[in-house]
């Protein structure tokens, strides 16, 4: 299976990158890691006429520690997420997820800004921006602008990003030792999740879930539970509350309501236990 | 910045030679080292980023040829299968699977050598939980994986220099 042809443009810059985006609008795509973009344009289910190559914008892969949070380069592929120490020590959920993205292949092409520009419901790490309550930089020929995680993911494979837009950064608070859990069911190694979990406790607990709608989706009903005191046990029975699964070769949306409650509770028990000072 | 063309002219340093090819920009890396260069041992197997029977070393690091374009391992180094062996002498993860018959038909081989030279180099001597954890993106329809795992746990060992 061979690409649509296209223009191919390396810029040396953001700004020109930007401008090449502007210049193209809709018909032009980024092309970062590639391993979403290519499988589908190899698919010919994406045939952008101009492919904007960001893939040496180097200044864009890093991580900073910002105090409360950390910043990470839109360019910041996942196996560099799941080793970087700050990431490890710090937020610890979002190493574990990115090493459980794909296959070690993946992990040295994907990057943590192409897998939430593409907003597939299906991929791990939007849910667990989503649980961190993390915020996206973008950079476009209007400035920049920082999106709420709740605010970027607006319907199957689209995102708040205007089409000459790009992630530059993503912003996640530091966890601060708060108990957590990434759980993804799936039928073989290296697939997508059926449906996976993000979990983060502390004060002000996060949870999303993978796969449950038409976007990475926030367990309003589970948060909302666990706010009001709920048992972990309670909560996780609500965790197919208000969504809209899809149904697909995999799972019934009924079979995804069922995992989402057993995976929820499970997460929920690895947060409970791995709490700092948990007096488990 | 050049303008974005449908034609890009790469220059790719295989197994240590410099290639210098004009293509056309939807050139996948592995299209480019079978057809381009001439280097057939990195086989096409699934053709959609599962398999990992395309497999080659990035600048050290592997990767699934089939799903990376020609333009983005531009003034990059790549190695296949073609370039572990010095000469005659085969490499410590070559000789491992030979030692251990780590395969069956031999369709999977190249990329699943690729693959545990990667993993090898970058962790070390590696434990048969780590082979089978770090080799999910490689398939083998064959051998059941058992001699696959006991050659890479050899072979790491032998490449870590601690046997």
């Amino acid at each position: 299976m061979i690409p649509a042809s296209f223009a191919y443009a390396r810029p040396d810059s953001l700004d020109e990158a930007i401008a090449v985006l502007a210049e193209h609008g809709d018909d032009a795509k980024i092309l970062a890691g590639g391993h979403s973009l290519l499988p589908l344009m190899k698919l010919r289910l994406a045939t952008p006429s101009v492919l904007v190559d960001v893939g040496r914008l180097g200044d864009l892969s890093y991580v900073r520690d910002t105090g409360d949070e950390l910043a990470i380069g839109g360019l910041t592929r996942h196996h560099d997420v799941e080793h970087d120490a700050l990431v490890r020590q710090h937020v610890p959920i979002l190493s574990a997820a990115a090493g459980e993205v794909g296959d070690p292949q993946v992990r040295h092409r994907g990057t943590l800004g192409g897998s939430l520009a593409h907003g597939d419901p299906a991929s791990d790490l939007p849910a667990v921006v989503l649980a961190l309550r993390g915020r996206v930089v973008v950079r476009g020929s209007g400035g920049e602008r920082v999106i709420a995680a709740d605010e970027f993911f607006e319907d199957f494979l689209e995102t708040a990003l205007t089409p000459d837009e790009i992630i530059t950064e993503v912003r996640v608070p530091k966890t601060n030792g708060a108990g957590w859990a990434f759980e993804k069911f799936q039928r073989r190694a290296q697939d997508w999740a059926i449906v996976g979990v993000a979990a983060i406790g502390g004060d002000d607990p996060g949870v999303a879930l993978v796969n449950m709608g038409s976007t990475p989706v926030r367990a309003e009903a589970v948060e909302s539970a666990l706010r009001g005191g709920a048992s972990a046990t309670d909560a996780a029975a609500v965790a197919g509350d208000g969504t809209e699964p899809p149904s697909d070769l995999n799972a019934s949306p009924e079979f995804r309501r069922h995992l989402a409650r057993v995976l929820v509770g499970r997460a929920l028990a690895t947060v409970a236990e791995t709490t700092a000072g948990s007096t488990r | 910045m050049p303008a974005p063309s449908p034609n890009v002219t790469v220059s790719i340093t295989v197994n240590g030679s410099p290639t210098d090819h004009e293509v056309e920009a939807r050139t996948l890396l592995v299209h480019y080292l079978r057809e381009v260069v001439g280097l057939t041992g990195t086989n096409i197997g699934c053709d959609s980023t599962s398999c990992g029977a395309c497999t080659v070393l990035l600048d050290g690091e592997s990767v699934k040829s089939c799903t990376v374009l020609a333009a983005q391992a531009d003034g990059r180094s790549v190695t296949t299968i073609e370039g572990l062996a010095d000469g005659d002498e085969l490499h410590p993860m070559q000789l491992a699977f030979r030692e251990h018959h780590g395969l069956q038909c031999g369709y999977c081989t190249p990329g699943m050598v690729m693959a545990a030279v990667g993993l090898a180099t970058e962790r070390g001597a590696l434990s048969s939980d780590e082979v089978r954890l770090g080799l999910e993106g490689n398939l083998c329809r064959c051998t059941g994986y058992h001699n696959i795992v006991a050659a890479v746990v050899a072979g790491s060992a032998e490449m870590a220099g601690n046997r």
